[in-house]
């Protein structure tokens, strides 16, 4: 059950800086784990994840297996417009989850 | 007759042998139970990074499986079609301090049940489902959703004299050296709390936050899981997930953390 939690403030005043959390469940297997029996665990992590802001890309950032499970990513943005916010994760075994939040700057 | 003689002299014995050991039990652990007030929950010892995990739910990872749990609430399951709401409509309301009293005594079983198994009662007796297997993603999600409708709530145990000895075998438990570090729960959660073991801190082992997102698990895990880590950390061989040993600890460390603060779902290194 991958379920993305995304926390943006609802309005906020234009030329403001704030803050996006985001946080989604996976379990980021890093591939270099053995079973009992000696079988490699597959590597599965979220490799990519992406945010824009009203179809501009404001951040990226790629991912390692040295990421912890459940990987949550905070950063800041300048609130210019009124509208969406896109955020799409992307993964191995064909791992991708998207997320919408609105946003409106008075 | 002969045998039932007998049969009666082994059960006074045995009646005469448990209430002997009870007294010796009460006597010895009395001096080293911790202090009320000076009881302190592992919160209190976290650093700045996971109490802010903890406090904000839009970072606690826990949140992920209370917000599945919310969604197993109201899904429909097993043979009968019945969701959990419906017989308990809101979590929000009906589950509110429930998980504060848990474990419980249950007539049925003639034994205490922890919320875990209160939940596969439920699930085999009025949804006739199938149990949910200890630590699937399915019971940690619903047992941390009704233990969430709990925090901020003070731990009270059941005041059920059906549970007394359950509680003292517990106790028992609690203060019994096992494995072959040969070293007993109170040992360190008793007598050297605020210490360290190696690197880390030793904590009261107060039941306070459970199901509780462990970041060394990278996962949501229970008080039992908790609990079998520590029996194999003694090189003892940890008590199966539901074993009556596990849910007895778990009704004693929930009859000793009495009053304090329920923070389920809480963050543990």
């Amino acid at each position: 059950m991958a379920r993305p939690l995304i926390n943006v403030p609802a309005k906020i005043k234009r030329g403001q800086v704030f803050e996006i959390k985001t946080l989604i469940s996976h379990i980021m297997e890093t591939g270099f784990r053995y079973t009992t029996t000696g079988a490699q665990i597959p590597r599965d992590i979220v490799t990519a994840f992406s945010c824009s802001y009203n179809g501009e890309e404001i951040f990226r950032a790629d991912l390692y297996p040295a990421i912890s499970a459940n990987p949550f990513l905070t950063f800041f943005t300048t609130a210019t417009e009124s509208g969406t916010l896109d955020f799409k994760w992307i993964g191995d075994k064909g791992f991708s989850e998207t997320a919408t939040a609105k946003i409106v700057v008075e | 007759m002969n045998r039932r003689m007998s049969l009666l002299r082994t059960v006074v014995c045995r009646a005469v042998v448990s209430a002997m050991t009870a007294f010796a039990i009460a006597g010895a652990a009395l001096g080293a139970d911790i202090p009320l007030d000076k009881r302190r929950s592992g919160y209190a010892d976290l650093g700045r990074d996971s109490k802010a995990m903890q406090d904000d739910d839009t970072i606690n990872p826990a949140t992920l499986w209370v917000l599945d749990g919310e969604a197993l609430w109201k899904e429909k399951t097993g043979a009968a079609n019945r969701a959990c709401a419906d017989c308990h409509q809101d979590a929000t309301i009906s589950m509110k301090g429930v998980a504060a009293r848990y474990p419980a005594f249950s007539p049925a079983r003639k034994a205490p049940i922890d919320l875990e198994q209160r939940i596969n009662l439920c699930r085999s007796e009025h949804q006739q489902a199938p149990p949910l297997a200890y630590e699937s993603h399915d019971l940690l999600a619903l047992t941390a959703y009704v233990g969430r409708q709990s925090r901020g709530m003070a731990v009270t145990p059941p005041s059920d004299g059906r549970l007394t000895p359950f509680i003292e075998a517990g106790r028992k438990l609690f203060t019994r050296r096992i494995g072959q570090i040969d070293m007993s729960c109170a040992q360190c959660h008793d007598d050297n709390w605020g210490k360290k073991l190696a690197g880390s801190l030793i904590p009261q082992a107060q039941p306070t936050g459970y199901p509780i997102y462990r970041l060394e698990w990278q996962s949501l895990g229970s008080l039992q899981r908790r609990l079998r880590n520590c029996m194999t950390g003694l090189r003892a061989e940890a008590y199966e997930y539901g074993a009556p040993e596990n849910v007895n600890l778990e009704l004693f460390l929930m009859w000793r953390a009495r009053g304090m603060q329920v923070e389920t779902p809480a963050v543990r290194p």
